[in-house]
């Protein structure tokens, strides 16, 4: 029982943070047609950032938003020097010139911080361990990051649904010449949503930065999970990004730990240990498969046609 | 046809030094050029294969190095297992290549665009992570092949000269076949799906079959490349199917010039050379190599080949 609430919350937890890095790719890709993949670079120059500031600055938390700060500048600078360009080009174009980015990213970082990954301490009041239910205990940072990126979710679909630059937003993923047409600048749009995105992926990477050590080559993993969410909640939509993300999120951590138990009920306990890692692992990609075979497009497609 | 083109040129040198390059290598007693050439040339046979898909098909893999994966892990786990005979292993590589290919694009293949983009990306990091885990064939460090695959005599790959002229071999063969397979009927309406796919379908033509065929024909190329690397570098991990090797693919093929018979050959020469190059020159060449490439899509239309294409026009 312990262990399934245990579980259960991880799995939650991996699935909001993941849900903040796929928000920002599936709005850069419906909004601008740019497929990002430094987006995980992003991801990595956040937790980087974090350590870095929260090791200068003595303080977690004024680490964490001077670094969120940081990585909103870059997203915003990256924009306007590189991707900007990319607008209207094709994909393939796109996939070269951020794979170029990562290159840099990654080598610049070592360059910076050298090749040893880096470690971000929390305060001690966020490593004791809360009390959830009548004696099931969760540590605080990880409810912590719950709480923070449901906040942010909430935050995120009450600005796309509610306010007028989240008009401007789904009008430009569902028609982007229109709301040109409209009179609308669509450049600042597109740097404010790509900083945005950036943002989003840098709180992701701080926020995973204590669990893990800060390395290079963080976001690359994480990015290709992100491009899964993307790909089952449907290109653009961030109602599809959230329910993919927790689902993803969920089978994963979920797949990790119970599924040796469960094949060791089936098969031998030797070839279910050979089993279990590589099979938890191809899990979410089945999921993927599975998705794709009945809906093409993902779950929740942006814009339809 | 006959008229002399300066990418015409420049390919008939570039192929002519490729078959003299033992023959230096043996007069300056450079060893380390022919052990660079021989993996320059499977990474050429494996952006070939690559090509066939994405510049003449229209296929935006982006999980080609799974092939290299498969191929090379069909000769080192058959190595482990006591068969050594390359007549065994080789057909192997690629049968295996061929029902992966076959799997993997028939769902990719479902979607298009961007999707079949981040599909084939995630396909190969699921292949990526399953070799991981082969706990028996070494997992994440990866398996040592102790012995090249045996042609019982005919070849000894063991021997540089003889390996070097073998890869050549596959990858002129490869070449050939895909310049039949892109002017054969198949291949013209595998061309015309890339152009149209609608027309083509609204013609009669059974798209999604014609693509999966392709498909499974780059992959058993790639597959072959995989089984040469195995034997090149005597070893093969996972890390071959990592998702930067399949954009390193991506990257030679487009730096060459998507579309062209010997543009990705020539893109491979370059991209690694140049790796190469700036890796002697400063242990940070990713800081250079990076803004390059993008500077590459940005300002280079159409790769090298399109480069020399518009220096012929003047």
């Amino acid at each position: 029982m312990l262990l399934v609430v245990e579980q259960f919350l991880n799995g939650l937890q991996f699935g909001l943070l993941l849900f903040l890095l796929a928000a920002g790719l599936t709005l850069v890709f419906g909004i601008m047609d740019l497929v990002n993949l430094a987006h995980g670079s992003l991801y990595m120059m956040g937790a980087y950032f974090a350590a870095t500031f929260a090791a200068w600055t003595g303080s977690f938390l004024l680490g964490a938003l001077l670094a969120l700060g940081a990585t909103l500048v870059l997203g915003i600078v990256l924009e306007m020097s590189a991707l900007r360009h990319l607008y209207g080009r094709d994909h393939l174009d796109h996939v070269l010139a951020t794979f170029g980015l990562i290159l840099f990213f990654n080598e610049a970082v070592r360059l910076i911080w050298g090749p040893a990954g880096l470690a971000l301490p929390l305060p001690v009041w966020l490593t004791v361990p809360v009390p959830i239910l009548p004696g099931i205990h969760y540590p605080a940072y990880r409810l912590a990051i719950i709480v923070v990126a449901l906040m942010v979710a909430l935050l995120l679909y009450l600005g796309v649904m509610r306010t007028r630059i989240g008009m401007l937003i789904r009008a430009g993923a569902s028609n982007r010449e229109m709301i040109g047409a409209l009179g609308i600048n669509i450049k600042l749009l597109y740097t404010l949503v790509f900083g945005l995105g950036a943002a989003l992926a840098g709180l992701a990477g701080l926020m995973q930065a204590p669990i893990l050590t800060v390395q290079i080559g963080m976001g690359e993993n994480i990015l290709i999970l992100a491009f899964v969410i993307v790909v089952i909640g449907g290109i653009g939509s961030i109602r599809g990004a959230f329910i993919a993300a927790i689902s993803v999120g969920m089978i994963d951590t979920l797949g990790r730990a119970f599924l040796p138990n469960l094949l060791r009920q089936v098969l031998s306990s030797a070839a279910a240990s050979t089993a279990a890692p590589a099979l938890s692992s191809m899990l979410i990609y089945l999921v993927m498969a599975i998705v794709l075979v009945v809906r093409p497009e993902g779950l929740f497609p942006a814009n339809r046609r | 046809m006959k008229t002399f083109t300066v990418s015409k040129a420049v390919t008939a040198l570039m192929l002519a030094g490729l078959v003299l390059l033992p023959l230096y290598s043996q007069l300056s007693g450079n060893i380390f050029i022919l052990t660079l050439f021989t993996r320059v040339i499977i990474l050429a046979l494996a952006a070939a294969s690559l090509n066939l898909i994405m510049g003449f098909g229209g296929m935006m893999s982006f999980g080609h190095a799974a092939y290299l994966g498969i191929g090379g892990y069909a000769v080192g786990m058959l190595a482990q297992e006591g068969v050594g005979s390359g007549f065994i292993q080789f057909p192997v590589a690629l049968a295996a290549s061929a029902i992966y290919g076959l799997v993997i694009g028939a769902l990719s293949l479902r979607t298009r665009g961007v999707y079949f983009i981040m599909i084939t990306l995630a396909f190969a990091q699921m292949a990526y992570y399953v070799a991981s885990g082969l706990a028996r064939y070494g997992g994440d460090d990866g398996l040592t092949v102790y012995k090249r695959s045996d042609f019982s005599g005919l070849i000894n790959l063991s021997n540089r000269t003889q390996f070097y002229y073998l890869c050549l071999g596959c990858l002129f063969a490869v070449i050939v076949l895909i310049w039949r397979i892109v002017n054969s009927r198949f291949g013209l309406v595998v061309q015309g799906l890339r152009s149209n796919e609608q027309r083509m379908q609204a013609i009669g033509f059974p798209a999604k079959r014609y693509q999966l065929v392709c498909f499974v024909i780059s992959g058993m190329m790639c597959g072959l490349a995989g089984a040469l690397l195995a034997n090149n570098t005597d070893f093969i991990s996972p890390a071959v199917m990592y998702w930067t090797r399949s954009g390193d693919l991506m990257v030679m093929v487009i730096l060459g010039g998507m579309g062209t018979l010997f543009g990705p050959v020539m893109g491979a020469v370059v991209y690694l050379l140049l790796e190469e190059f700036l890796s002697q020159l400063t242990e940070y060449w990713a800081l250079i190599m990076g803004p390059l490439l993008l500077l590459i899509v940005l300002f280079g239309r159409g790769g090298i080949m399109g480069l020399l294409g518009r220096l012929n026009r003047g």
